[in-house]
C-alpha cells in the first residue's frame, strides 16, 4: 500500500517535471502539438461525419425497403426442361395468411399478383402504368407507403372483388392533371375502377423505376375480374398443384371451412381427386420487423412453407424468398469504406503529426543537453531521463489528442449544424484516439528519449 | 579512513589512432573535512581528475576509494546513485535552469534520490538549503532575476540538498567579480568550518588556490606538488 503511493507520488513528481520543462516553452510545445491536434481532430470529425452518413443511409434503404422480403414460387421442370422462376404456381393467398400469423419475425405480408401492362383510361386520356398489381391493404404496410389522399380499400373489398383502386402520383399527374382523382372511375382493361385513394410520393426505387408508376387494386379484382392476368405455365402447375393449398370448388365462402357437399374420407379422396381450382399468387412482400430480423424471418418462413408445401429434406424447394439485404450491405459497406479511407488518411496526418513531435523532441534534446548533462550529474540515470522525456513526449500528445477531441468534436457539431450533415459522436473513436495519441507520444518519443539518455554526462555538462 | 583514496589512477584517451594519456598514474588521499584546491595549467588533467572523483567518468585504471567504497569499476546506474547521494558538483557557468525557480531548481536531486521523501519535507529541504547560502528571499526567483553571486549560491544549495560527502566545484568563481567571489569563496569556507563539508575547488585563480589549506597542483597528467599553505582567507 505505502510501496504503491510511494510510487504515485515518484510518476507525479515525473509528471510535474515534465510539465515544468514544457512550460518553459510553451509556444513551442503548442506549436509541436498542433500535428497531433489536427491529426486527432481529424480522426473525430471523419469517424462522426462517416458514422452518421452511414446511419442516415441504413435509415433511407430501410425506408426504401430494405427489411422487405419476397417470397416467388419455384421453378417449375418437365422432362428436364425447366421453365424459370415463376413458373410454377405454388404460393397461395392462404401460405400469405399463415406466414403473418405464424412467423413472429414478420411484421406484414401481403400477397400480390401483377397484371400485365395495360393502359389505364380515364375520360380522353390513357397511360400505362410501369406496374398493376393486385394485393391486399397489408401491402401498403409493408411497403411503409403512406397514403396523401383518400383512404386504402379494405379487406372486404378484397373479398368481394371491389372495382377499387389506388394509384400513384404519376399515374394521377398523367391522368388527371391538378384535378382530385378521388371517387373518379377510371378504365382498365374495360373494368371501371373507381379510384379511392392516392398514394404519397415515394420516387425512384433502387433500380431506378418509378415507383410512383403505379396501380393497385385488391389482387382477387385483378384476378378475377380484369384479364391479363400473368399466368404462367398452367401445366407445370397443375403438377405441383398437389402440395398446393387450394380453394376446393364447393366452399360457401372464401375462408369458410363448411362445405355445401358432405365431406369426403380419406379414400375417396385417394380415389377420385377433386379438380381444383388453383389460386395462386405471384409473390407475397413480406415485411421483417426490423433489418436485424430479416434472417430470422427467412428461417421462420422457410420452415413454414416447407410445411405447408410438404417438402421433405431431400426435395427442392418450389419458392425463392428474396431480400434486399444484399443491396442494403452492399450500400453500408460503401460508407464503411468510405469511413476507413478517410480514416486513413487522418491516421497519415497523426502521424506527420508524430513525425512533427519526434523532430521537437530532437531539437529540444539538442537544446537541453546541458540540462541533460546537469541532471545526470545530480544522480539521475540514464533510464530518468529516458522517463523524463518519454513523459514529455506523451503528455505532449495527450494534450494534443484532449484538444483534438475537442477539435473534432466541435467541427462534427459545426458540420451538423452548418451543412446540416447528419453526425453521430461515436466513443470508440473518442477512446482509439486517445489511446492512440499516448502511442504516437511513445513511438515518436522514444528515440530522442532514448538519444538523450545516451548522453555522456561529461560531454553534455561541457556542451555549448 | 580517508574520504577519497586515489591509487595510481591512469586515463587515456583513444581518439582513433592517436592515444592520449591524460592522467599517468595519480594517487592522493584526502581526509574527511578538508578544503583542497586542484590548480593546474590547462591540459595538465585536472578537469579529467574532477571527473573521475566525480564520478561522471570511470578511469582506465587504478583504484578509487570514495568514503571505503571501490567506485572505480562501477556501472553506470550505479555511479549515477553515487552522484547523488555522495557528491555535489558546482559549475563555473552555473547550470541553472531557466525559467525555473531556485526553490525548484534546489529540489531536482530528490527527483533522482532512491530513497523516498514526501513533497513536504523536500520542499521544507530545499528552503533549509536555500536559507544556508543566504537566499531566503529569493526562493520563488528565477535565474534572470538573480545576479551572478546569487545564482552560484543557488547552485550551491543545489549541490547540497542530498548532504553529499564530497563537494567538487569547477571553478566556482570563474564567472564572478572579485566582490561577490569573496563572498561564495567565505560561504564554502564556512560550509566547511561549520558543516565539515569536504570541498574540492578546481581553479585557476592563485587567490582562490590560496584561500584553501591544502594547495594540490597539476602538471602533464601528474601532481606537479601537494602542499599545505597557512590556510584560511587573508
Amino acid at each position: 500500500m505505502k510501496a504503491l503511493r510511494i510510487l504515485l507520488i515518484k510518476a507525479l513528481r515525473i509528471l510535474a517535471a515534465a510539465l515544468t520543462a514544457l512550460r518553459r516553452n510553451v509556444l513551442r510545445s503548442g506549436l509541436t502539438t498542433l500535428g497531433i491536434v489536427i491529426g486527432v481532430g481529424a480522426v473525430i470529425a471523419m469517424m462522426e461525419i462517416g458514422n452518421g452518413s452511414s446511419s442516415a443511409i441504413q435509415k433511407t434503404i430501410t425506408s426504401m425497403g430494405a427489411n422487405t422480403l419476397m417470397i416467388f414460387p419455384g421453378a417449375a421442370a418437365s422432362g428436364g426442361v425447366s421453365f424459370g422462376a415463376g413458373s410454377t404456381m405454388t404460393l397461395t393467398p392462404q401460405d400469405c395468411d399463415a406466414i403473418l400469423k405464424e412467423c413472429p419475425s414478420v411484421r406484414a405480408a401481403a400477397p400480390v399478383i401483377r397484371s400485365r401492362n395495360a393502359p389505364v383510361i380515364y375520360g380522353n386520356k390513357n397511360w400505362v402504368p410501369s406496374e398493376i398489381s393486385g394485393t391486399t391493404p397489408n401491402y401498403l404496410s409493408v411497403r411503409e407507403w403512406p397514403l396523401s389522399e383518400g383512404a386504402a380499400f379494405d379487406d372486404r373489398d378484397v373479398r368481394n372483388s371491389a372495382r377499387v383502386c389506388l394509384i400513384g402520383q404519376t399515374v394521377v399527374r398523367e391522368l388527371f392533371q391538378g384535378q382530385s382523382p378521388i371517387g373518379q372511375e377510371v378504365r382498365l382493361q374495360n373494368v371501371a375502377l373507381r379510384v379511392v385513394g392516392v398514394l404519397d410520393k415515394k420516387g425512384a426505387n433502387m433500380m431506378g423505376r418509378d415507383q410512383d408508376d403505379t396501380l393497385i387494386a385488391p389482387w382477387t379484382t385483378i384476378k378475377f375480374r380484369i384479364s391479363g392476368t400473368t399466368t404462367a405455365n398452367t401445366a407445370a402447375a397443375a403438377q405441383a398443384a398437389g402440395t398446393s393449398t387450394t380453394t376446393q370448388r364447393g366452399a360457401l365462402y372464401p375462408g369458410s371451412a363448411q362445405g355445401i357437399y358432405a365431406a369426403r374420407s380419406a379414400t375417396q379422396t385417394k380415389n377420385s381427386p377433386m379438380p381444383v381450382r388453383m389460386i395462386s399468387v405471384d409473390s407475397i412482400s413480406v415485411a421483417a420487423t426490423s433489418s436485424e430480423e430479416i434472417k430470422d424471418a427467412t428461417t421462420e418462413m422457410t420452415g413454414l412453407l416447407h410445411e405447408r408445401h410438404h417438402i421433405g429434406e431431400a426435395d427442392v424447394d418450389d419458392f425463392n424468398i428474396r431480400d434486399l439485404a444484399e443491396i442494403s450491405k452492399a450500400l453500408s459497406s460503401t460508407t464503411t469504406m468510405m469511413t476507413n479511407l478517410l480514416l486513413v488518411v487522418a491516421m497519415i496526418s497523426l502521424v506527420v503529426g508524430g513525425v512533427g513531435i519526434m523532430n521537437i523532441m530532437l531539437v529540444s534534446v539538442t537544446e537541453r543537453t546541458k540540462e541533460i548533462g546537469l541532471r545526470m550529474a545530480v544522480g539521475a540515470r540514464g533510464a530518468d531521463i529516458l522517463r523524463q522525456f518519454l513523459t514529455e513526449s506523451v503528455v505532449l500528445c495527450l494534450a494534443g489528442g484532449a484538444m483534438g477531441i475537442g477539435l473534432g468534436r466541435g467541427s462534427s457539431y459545426l458540420v451538423s449544424k452548418i451543412l446540416h450533415w447528419p453526425t453521430l459522436p461515436s466513443l470508440g473513436a473518442i477512446i482509439a484516439s486517445v489511446l492512440v495519441s499516448a502511442s504516437v507520444g511513445i513511438i515518436f518519443g522514444f528515440y530522442p528519449a532514448w538519444k538523450a539518455s545516451r548522453l555522456d554526462p561529461i560531454e553534455a555538462l561541457r556542451y555549448e | 579512513m580517508n574520504l577519497i583514496e586515489l591509487r595510481d589512477i591512469r586515463k587515456t584517451f583513444y581518439l582513433g589512432e592517436v592515444v592520449l594519456p591524460v592522467l599517468k598514474g595519480i594517487s592522493l588521499d584526502i581526509a574527511k573535512g578538508e578544503m583542497v584546491a586542484l590548480t593546474g595549467a590547462s591540459g595538465s588533467g585536472k578537469s579529467t581528475l574532477m571527473n573521475t572523483l566525480g564520478c561522471l567518468d570511470r578511469p582506465t585504471s587504478g583504484d578509487y576509494a570514495l568514503e571505503g567504497e571501490e567506485v572505480s569499476r562501477l556501472s553506470n546506474d550505479a555511479r549515477a546513485r553515487m552522484r547523488n547521494l555522495k557528491l555535489g558538483f558546482v559549475f563555473q557557468n552555473f547550470n541553472l535552469l531557466p525559467r525555473t525557480t531556485a526553490h525548484v531548481q534546489v529540489m531536482m536531486p530528490l527527483l533522482y534520490g532512491a530513497e523516498y521523501i514526501s513533497q513536504k519535507e523536500a520542499r521544507a529541504r530545499a528552503e533549509t538549503m536555500l536559507v544556508r547560502v543566504g537566499l531566503a528571499d529569493r526562493m520563488d526567483h528565477q535565474p534572470s532575476q538573480l545576479s551572478g553571486g546569487q545564482q552560484q549560491r543557488v547552485a550551491l544549495a543545489r549541490a547540497l540538498i542530498n548532504r553529499p560527502s564530497l563537494l567538487l566545484a569547477d571553478e566556482p568563481t570563474g564567472n564572478l567579480d572579485s566582490q561577490t567571489t569573496r563572498e561564495v569563496l567565505a560561504l564554502f569556507k564556512q560550509l566547511n568550518d561549520q558543516d565539515g563539508i569536504t570541498i574540492l575547488i578546481v581553479t585557476h585563480d592563485p587567490k582562490v588556490a590560496a584561500s584553501c589549506r591544502r594547495v594540490i597542483r597539476m602538471a602533464d597528467g601528474l601532481i606537479e606538488a601537494d602542499e599545505i599553505t597557512a590556510g584560511g582567507p587573508s
